[in-house]
């Protein structure tokens, strides 16, 4: 794909783990997040090692690009290649912004309880942007209908009144890693709790809840 | 009868395909906060009135007016929600310019929040990486090919290529341009993409 053999990540914390990846595993990386983050029903972990590798990458080809010569052939195919590329890391950014948006109230309590050492589903510019949409939402009820109401019904509590993520939505799942003993829960009463195995490379439906770890530890992907 | 009026204005919005936003209903909403003043105060003497004289037959109506005005505040809420929701979509829609006939239709509150998102989420892309960070706006839909055939539905002017070259954007004429450049342009409704 392009010229660069070999890419560094590293862990976001500055954990010394640094991960070799090449172009090639970066952009099936970013594809794996991308189509995760677009069937959950909840705002997934961050992934800014990901995006700001992504970010390089794409800086890497349009330098290429511009010291390239015009008429090659490479060129435009490269060129393709870059805006494919832009396309799916815009698409991923975009999706997570509008849960984000849709769910400021929910994402801001699980970020303000989360215990040190768990991963978080924002990076900090997500944060920053999702307080600023929380608080200048807020203000402007406050300013436009809040205060001019009676003193007992002027604050909303904007957790409750914004619906949460629905985590009984059914998702398709491809199993990466074989899994064993999953509880499902039933969906009648009639039902009782049973166990199943994931077979790798096999493809469920299934409810969301049931799988969420193992799509936040790659074991399945979401399709 | 109670919150007709705040039921009202769910029902304009309700009404208003998606993605368009009415006029901003100042006086419908200046209606509704001042049947809720009305509501308190008579419930606030009714409250008196039953502390003081120990009467319990005014109680279901103070609880029936305070449902009342919970479900004006419910209403008012979900309205001015509502429109916050349909002008973040202008946002990703028309870019950070809105065309004047929608400006018309907002408040100068909401031009406010539109501002304070706009300077948000201008924040949040420009620190994606890179110089001047991603513009997510961008690259709505995957692309099929670099250069698109577009037709020009109205007169717009000079408009700059990648190569230093320009093009005179006259209504009618047809240009084979680069996709990326023509993106903005399409969703304005200044350019058309012929798709032979």
């Amino acid at each position: 794909m392009t010229e660069e053999p070999d890419f560094l990540g590293q862990d976001s914390d500055g954990g010394s783990e640094e991960v070799v990846l090449t172009p090639a595993e970066l952009i099936e990386r970013l594809e794996q997040a991308w189509m995760n983050e677009k069937f959950a029903p909840e705002l997934l972990e961050s992934k800014p090692e990901v995006v700001e590798c992504v970010m390089e990458q794409l800086e890497h080809m349009e330098e290429n690009l511009r010291r390239a010569k015009r008429e090659d052939l490479k060129v435009s195919i490269h060129h393709m290649e870059m805006e494919r590329i832009r396309y799916v890391l815009s698409s991923y950014l975009r999706c997570r912004l509008m849960k984000i948006e849709k769910f400021f109230p929910h994402v801001l309590e699980k970020e303000k309880t989360r215990r040190d050492g768990e991963p978080s589903s924002l990076s900090p510019e997500e944060l920053a942007f999702a307080r600023e949409f929380m608080a200048n939402t807020e203000t402007y009820l406050k300013n436009v209908a809040l205060k001019h109401m009676p003193p007992n019904l002027q604050k909303v509590d904007l957790f409750r009144a914004v619906p949460k993520p629905d985590l009984d939505s059914y998702v398709f799942l491809r199993v990466r890693e074989r899994q064993e003993n999953i509880l499902v829960e039933p969906d009648t009463d009639e039902q009782g709790d049973y166990v199943i195995d994931l077979e790798k490379g096999s493809q469920h439906l299934i409810r969301y809840k049931t799988i969420a770890p193992l799509v936040a530890s790659g074991a399945v992907q979401l399709i | 009868m109670f919150c007709e009026k705040a039921m009202e204005l769910v029902r304009e919005l309700h009404r208003a395909p998606e993605g368009q936003l009415p006029a901003f209903n100042e006086d419908g909403l200046r209606q509704v906060l001042e049947e809720m003043k009305a509501l308190y105060e008579q419930n606030q003497s009714d409250v008196n009135e039953t502390k003081s004289s120990g009467r319990s037959d005014l109680i279901p109506t103070i609880k029936f007016r305070h449902c009342s005005l919970l479900r004006n505040r419910r209403c008012t809420v979900a309205y001015l929600y509502d429109r916050l929701l349909r002008i973040r979509a202008l946002r990703w829609e028309y870019g950070s310019v809105l065309p004047n006939a929608l400006r018309f239709h907002m408040s100068a509150e909401e031009m406010e929040w539109f501002n304070n998102y706009k300077k948000s989420l201008a924040t949040y892309m420009r620190s994606l990486g890179g110089d001047e960070g991603l513009d997510i706006t961008q690259d709505m839909k995957p692309p099929k090919s670099l250069y698109i055939e577009v037709r020009c539905l109205k007169d717009y002017g000079e408009f700059e290529v990648d190569d230093g070259t320009s093009v005179l954007l006259k209504k009618n004429s047809q240009h084979f341009l680069p996709r990326w450049k023509c993106e903005q342009l399409i969703r304005q409704g200044v350019l058309e993409h012929i798709l032979s």
